[in-house]
């Protein structure tokens, strides 16, 4: 992890008429730091993320993303980040090939680096007996896996992966989070939101958002001495509890 | 009047969902099968509430046959799909009428038996399904399936994709009906869930691996398990993978859990070799398995 940040967030903030869904959140994410989101249901992560990489105005406060400015700067947001939702993005009646140099294009990668992307990550993924395969006969985890690192094919300073694990079984669970912590070791900041409070632990830092505010941010070493219990999931329901 | 399973397979064109799979839950019993998607939960789901019929085996729940008997079955369970079964356009109030007109009831009629989760509701009740959030409509969900006061009920993946908060609610709501006579099938893909249940099956790729007590899947495992911190959690995995005595290596929280080949381990020896390869705060300290470390080491053979 490096001092330098990648992520600002100053007073970020958004209203939907009378409700403010996100209130005046600030946060600094480092390069290279594995940093969690967490919050109940309905506390505001989504929309929280949504304008962190660019695709909802914010109605108050500033962030940088990246280096650029989420409020006139959000088409190169999109260009230096990667971005992996629950629901993969992945095209079922595409190959795994075919994704790849799909996203490769859609990137604005040239066909020569698509080509070489493309070896490289059926290589490491081990998919090369299935790389004609379409993806829609992929198990789940391989799916996941191959999301995630189509999220990363551009070379992203940050990856935003919402709630990327959920339904898998825990060995592949596992793997994918290895594969996390090798990324962030090589200088991608990884910004994750997730309901396994045990993959809580496993996040450089912490922060839990209630009802459109940070109310935790910290290690999640010390963020369980100073709530005095021995598990994330304490403190989530220390902090959550009550709120719908 | 619990659930009986035997033998039961069954098969999408050349993908075999469900394996030869027999089990017992007895009556009052609050039973977990416990698997990652595609373990085969759903469809054991669908066969036991007579909406899909298995190619081999028998089942009887509440005393029925689910193929001779499926229309009894149908007044006897309670089913709250993974998917929610709720009309989106249709309010609180109307979606749990609904269902109560459905099975020839009313909301007042077996008001009691709902009260505890319907109340959470209730001051939403003209709110239309479509608007609630995930909790709101899991709370719903089980009115529903409950308003006919079922004998048995099938909950499956009722928690998948809910906070620890509304998880934890939902259990203690679990554990209360079931002081009313009511027979429980839950699934989820959550391990921690598990240890609240009676007893759990622990299935994966269509077949069960394990049938018990929490307590007692655990006892079962023949490996010692160690936590394993170093400041680096990147470093140390790679380093204990390369390790030739590991047997497995796992992130678990902060630590890694590790267990070793040898019957005899020195956890000295290991320590000078994470530190040789450069780790800091190295510390290894033997910890009790829970029923994920057995779901793993079961479902790596």
């Amino acid at each position: 992890m490096k001092e330098e940040n990648v992520i600002i967030s100053k007073g970020l903030t958004k209203r939907f008429g009378g409700f403010t869904a996100v209130d005046a959140i600030t946060f600094e994410v480092k390069k290279g730091e594995i940093f969690g989101f967490l919050g109940a249901n309905g506390a505001g992560k989504t929309t929280a993320m949504k304008m962190l990489i660019g695709i909802s105005n914010p109605t108050g406060g500033e962030a940088m993303v990246a280096g650029f400015d989420v409020h006139t700067q959000q088409d190169a947001i999109k260009k230096n980040i990667g971005y992996m939702s629950q629901k993969f993005a992945l095209y079922d009646d595409l190959t795994v090939a075919e994704n790849i140099t799909f996203y490769g294009g859609i990137y604005g990668l040239s066909r020569k680096q698509i080509r070489e992307k493309r070896t490289k990550l059926i290589e490491t993924l081990g998919l090369g007996e299935i790389a004609h395969q379409l993806v829609g006969s992929l198990p789940l985890g391989w799916k996941q896996k191959l999301a995630f690192s189509v999220a990363m094919l551009h070379d992203p300073q940050i990856v935003f992966l919402d709630e990327p694990t959920g339904g898998v079984d825990p060995i592949t669970r596992r793997q994918f989070w290895e594969m996390i912590y090798k990324a962030a070791d090589e200088d991608t900041t990884i910004f994750v939101t997730t309901h396994y409070m045990d993959e809580a632990e496993y996040c450089h830092r912490v922060s839990i958002m209630v009802a459109g505010k940070i109310e935790a941010l910290d290690t999640p070493k010390k963020l369980k001495e100073q709530f005095e219990v021995s598990s994330m999931n304490d403190v989530f329901l220390r902090l959550a509890r009550n709120i719908e | 009047m619990g659930i009986l399973v035997e033998n039961i397979s069954k098969s999408y064109k050349n993908v075999a969902a469900v394996k030869d799979i027999s089990f017992e839950v007895k009556p009052g019993e609050l039973y977990g099968l416990i698997g990652p998607d595609g373990a085969g939960k759903t469809t054991l789901f669908r066969i036991l509430t007579t909406l899909l019929v298995a190619d081999k085996g028998q089942a009887k729940v509440a005393g029925y046959d689910v193929v001779q008997d499926y229309k009894n079955i149908r007044h006897s369970v309670g089913y709250m799909p993974g998917r929610f079964s709720l009309y989106q356009d249709l309010t609180i109030e109307e979606n749990l009428n609904f269902f109560a007109t459905i099975f020839g009831t009313s909301i007042e009629e077996n008001y009691d038996l709902i009260k505890d989760v319907y109340e959470q509701i209730e001051p939403f009740k003209n709110r239309r399904a479509g608007k609630l959030s995930g909790g709101m409509k899991q709370k719903l969900a089980l009115s529903c399936a409950l308003i006919h006061k079922p004998k048995v009920l099938f909950l499956d993946e009722p928690t998948t994709g809910v906070d620890p908060v509304s998880r934890k609610e939902f259990w203690e709501m679990l554990k209360r009906l079931q002081q009313k006579d009511i027979t429980i099938l839950v699934s989820t893909p959550y391990m921690d869930e598990a240890a609240l249940c009676d007893r759990i099956a622990l299935i994966q790729e269509g077949k069960i691996l394990e049938i018990d007590s929490p307590e007692a899947i655990v006892k079962k495992l023949p490996k010692k398990i160690y936590d394993i911190y170093a400041s680096n959690m990147y470093g140390l995995l790679t380093a204990l993978k390369d390790f030739e005595h590991a047997h497995s290596v796992f992130p678990f929280g902060e630590f890694v859990h590790y267990t070793d080949k040898r019957e005899g381990f020195d956890s000295n020896e290991l320590k000078i070799y994470l530190e040789n390869k450069n780790l800091q705060d190295v510390s290894i300290s033997l910890t009790e398995p829970d029923i994920e470390d057995v779901f793993m080491e079961l479902s790596r053979k």
